[in-house]
């Protein structure tokens, strides 16, 4: 979980680790390959979902599945039969044709968390996936993530502002400016800081850093 | 992999073609007005001295059906960069850049996508233009095939160049105003060069030295089963040089100091 406000820099991190914004110093590292070198073998292991909508919404559903399964080489029927349960489960199989402009908020994000596993990715990056969704597409979406994390080994990087979709077990980056304040098992947090919940320790760590 | 992501990228513009039919219209009333409407009001008023590639004396109607064709690859390839702004403003650009497929293969791409499209509606046109018996040699028409594929290509390029440095969708009249108004009319699509020089001879080295001229006389001499040499090396070293400019323009760029 990578936990910081609005103005953190979680939407700048994503864009360093897709290659979409250029690293100015340091350097991003995926399975022991550098991100400047390895870009194109790195990024068919990557799956994402922008806080901003990335489907093009004059197509229908199948169209931006099949759009993007084209874009990592995959045909449209290996993608589909591939995410054929995801689909199921997203509710997303009867509106396959449906164009994106006639899908409310929470079914073009389902769609989007279906697009970025076509390709099997062993990381996804969730910019603030959940944010503006009405309360059941957020649960759903929240515990397909945590079904593909614990069944299928997928690392996930899940960027948040909202304190109760940290969980206690969850490894915990706490962004401010740019800057990570904290790092560690999020009770492991708890315990250091002596705080009893995740808002407490967020405005501890604020004030510490400030 | 790479044939499924050119064909993904294919399919996606033709369907978006598709679906802008008006576009389609749109691309073909500007050039068949001017050919049915400014070409007749001017045919008499604008004589026409025999020049390469013509080897008789041809009617106005005749004189602009290359420049207008030219026209049609002009502005459907700013209309491709146009949806460029606008992918990238609605954020579908990210799934493209974040293809594992190196950028210039994905850039070129979307430029043959376009080229496609572009060569479907100068055929189109020409076959209104037969309306007017302007009628060329079958040959002819095979042969400007490679050139709009060329031309569409160089101008397409561009428009990615200018797509980049566009922040906005708004800011895109600018481009019409600046680029493909002079590009239009400051060549050789509507009037001869040498008449050009009559009127001034300063407009007529700007005309002369526009590159717009060549990609036009590339495709006048193509249409007659000629090659102008000239042309063709400048639109060849154009398409080249803005191809390489516009990859090197989407490369990623260093954070101004932004943080989300």
């Amino acid at each position: 979980m990578l936990l910081g406000p609005n103005g953190a820099g979680k939407s700048t991190l994503f864009a360093l680790i897709t290659g979409l914004q250029k690293l100015t110093q340091g350097s991003i590292t995926f399975d022991g390959a550098s991100l400047s070198q390895s870009r194109t073998s790195i990024m068919a292991k990557m799956g994402v979902v922008f806080q901003q909508s990335t489907l093009d919404i004059d197509l229908s559903v199948k169209q931006n599945l099949s759009y993007f399964a084209s874009l990592h080489g995959i045909s449209t029927t290996s993608a589909l039969s591939h995410i054929q349960g995801l689909l199921d489960e997203l509710d997303l199989t009867t509106k396959l044709n449906t164009k994106i402009r006639n899908l409310n908020g929470g079914h073009r994000r389902r769609v989007e968390l279906a697009r970025c596993l076509i390709h099997k990715p062993s990381l996804l990056l969730l910019d603030e996936p959940t944010v503006g969704l009405d309360i059941e597409s957020r649960h759903l979406i929240l515990r397909v993530v945590q079904a593909l994390a614990h069944s299928q080994n997928v690392s996930v990087l899940w960027a948040t502002h909202l304190f109760e979709e940290v969980k206690h077990n969850n490894n915990l980056i706490v962004l401010s400016k740019g800057r990570v304040l904290a790092h560690d098992k999020c009770e492991a947090l708890l315990a250091k800081y002596h705080q009893q919940d995740i808002e407490h320790l967020w405005q501890h760590l604020m004030q510490e850093g400030s | 992999m790479y044939w499924r992501c050119f064909v993904g990228v294919l399919t996606r513009e033709m369907l978006k073609f598709w679906q802008q039919r008006t576009r389609l219209l749109s691309a073909l009333v500007r050039p068949l007005l001017w050919l049915f409407v400014f070409a007749a009001g001017f045919r008499s008023s604008l004589g026409l001295s025999m020049t390469e590639p013509y080897e008789s004396y041809i009617l106005y109607e005749e004189y602009i059906v290359p420049g207008l064709a030219a026209m049609i690859v002009l502005f459907n390839s700013m209309q491709s960069s146009l949806s460029m702004v606008y992918d990238r403003e609605m954020g579908s650009m990210k799934v493209l850049l974040l293809s594992p497929v190196p950028r210039p293969f994905l850039l070129g791409s979307k430029l043959i996508a376009n080229t496609l499209v572009s060569a479907i509606q100068v055929y189109i046109f020409f076959a209104f233009a037969l309306l007017l018996d302007v009628r060329l040699s079958a040959l002819g028409y095979v042969y400007a095939l490679p050139v709009i594929a060329l031309l569409s290509l160089f101008l397409g390029s561009l428009g990615l160049l200018l797509a980049n440095y566009i922040k906005q969708l708004e800011n895109f009249a600018g481009v019409m105003n600046f680029v493909i108004f002079p590009l239009f009319f400051l060549s050789s699509a509507l009037y001869p060069l040498w008449k050009m020089r009559e009127a001034s001879e300063w407009l007529y080295q700007i005309c002369a030295f526009n590159p717009f001229s060549s990609g036009v006389e590339l495709l006048r001499f193509a249409l007659y089963e000629k090659l102008e040499h000239n042309a063709l090396a400048v639109v060849l070293c154009l398409s080249a040089i803005t191809f390489i400019f516009a990859v090197r323009s989407f490369r990623p760029k260093a954070s101004k100091g932004r943080f989300s």
